[in-house]
């Protein structure tokens, strides 16, 4: 079934729960209420052919409202077509209904949208981190969550008195002094450690190039 | 500066079957020849450590070819990849579970230092939890790198005082005769070739 003819058949049974649709580049996306979505998945698989669960992805638009969104890429193996779903989660009730029931692919999608972002996905079997470890505090992909990290403490069984600590991020997440010769200065971790020689990367002299 | 102790064998003198020397020093020659790595391939550079063990750079040739996928066989831990929090807890406890002695390699960008990953999840170099004895430089680095940094290990091993805990029974004698430090191989090959 083509993803507008499914789109259609969804307004028809669903109504007001299906949102607008957008087209791009032959793509079609399709906003669904957060309270209905998993009646839509369990018509779209039974009904539309739609018996392949590609992705399940969270976003954080962080500034806007609602700030997150829950991706869902959907695919008909029989009819080779596409359909994206999206659905909005507010900050302050970030739940959404799992999709396990209807494909357990899902399953591990679910728990790293969990992970990244901290959205909920009520009825999931094993709700819990699958990247990070088990009591990380915080949920690194959210926008407000520096790239470096925050300091936390590691579980009883990694290191001993471990604890993450925040990556140096003087110059900038990643700047290699490409074409200097000297692999002391090449290393970018030099322009966090050595004062000095921020300044030697940025004006090398012409010894130092190669 | 080679403060290592020679092993003296003149068969006129001591005849054939005898060897003149100081016990420390050869044990150290038989722990310097036959390391046997820990490969703890985390990463890319796991897979350069691969090419090291193959047949066209041969890590046999310097007696480290008996990679042990069992800690308590293995005596030189090579840390190959980039070691994220998760995994430092797993590397911690395989190489808690060496028996001593026992020495390590950090190879490659990430291991040394978490390279270009400077990121929430990658520990900042594995010399945060690890006592490491060489770092490799290079990402990867060339099999010839790991080669010169094992050569490295081999000289620091060369110079223990092999005895000094045995004969006190301190766990905590000092084994060396220079200070332990970090050896950092650069593996910059043939820097005349490259400026002609």
């Amino acid at each position: 079934m083509k993803p507008v003819k499914a789109v259609e058949k969804l307004r028809a049974q669903f109504g007001e729960a299906i949102g607008p649709m957008t087209e791009f580049r032959g793509e079609t996306t399709v906003r669904v209420a957060r309270e209905q979505i998993l009646e839509v998945c369990r018509y779209l698989r039974d009904e539309c052919g739609f018996n392949m669960l590609t992705d399940v992805a969270g976003v954080d638009n962080y500034g806007e409202d609602p700030r997150y969104e829950v991706v869902y890429h959907l695919y008909s193996m029989a009819d080779k077509q596409m359909l994206r779903l999206k659905v909005g989660v507010p900050e302050d009730d970030l739940v959404v209904d799992s999709v396990v029931s209807v494909w357990r692919t899902a399953d591990w999608h679910e728990r790293e949208a969990y992970d990244m972002f901290g959205i909920r996905f009520r009825g999931h079997p094993n709700l819990k981190r699958i990247l990070m470890w088990e009591g990380y505090p915080y949920h690194p992909l959210r926008k407000d969550f520096p790239l470096a990290g925050l300091p936390a403490e590691l579980p009883e069984t990694a290191v001993e008195a471990g604890r993450v600590e925040a990556a140096p991020m003087l110059g900038g997440p990643f700047v290699p002094a490409i074409g200097t010769r000297s692999s002391v200065l090449r290393e970018p971790r030099q322009v966090d450690t050595v004062v000095e020689n921020i300044e030697r990367v940025k004006n090398p002299t012409k010894k130092e190039l190669v | 500066m080679n403060r290592a102790v020679e092993i003296g064998w003149d068969p006129k003198v001591e005849g054939r079957d005898v060897i003149v020397t100081r016990l420390d020093a050869a044990i150290d020659w038989v722990r310097r020849n036959s390391c046997w790595p820990m490969p703890m391939g985390l990463a890319c550079c796991g897979i350069e450590l691969m090419a090291v063990g193959a047949s066209r750079f041969d890590i046999a040739r310097f007696g480290a070819e008996v990679m042990r996928f069992s800690p308590r066989q293995a005596d030189l831990m090579i840390v190959a990849g980039t070691c994220v929090y998760k995994m430092a807890g797993v590397v911690k406890r395989v190489w808690d579970q060496m028996p001593n002695p026992k020495w390590c390699m950090a190879m490659g960008a990430c291991a040394s230092t978490g390279g270009m990953y400077r990121s929430y999840a990658v520990v900042q170099g594995v010399d945060r939890f690890l006592p490491v004895d060489v770092y490799v430089s290079g990402c990867p680095p060339r099999p010839e790198a790991v080669l010169e940094g094992l050569m490295a290990i081999q000289r620091k091993i060369e110079r223990e005082r092999a005895l000094a805990g045995m004969k006190t029974g301190d766990a905590k004698a000092p084994l060396y005769e220079l200070p332990r430090g970090p050896i950092i191989v650069r593996g910059e090959y043939a820097p005349k070739f490259r400026d002609s």
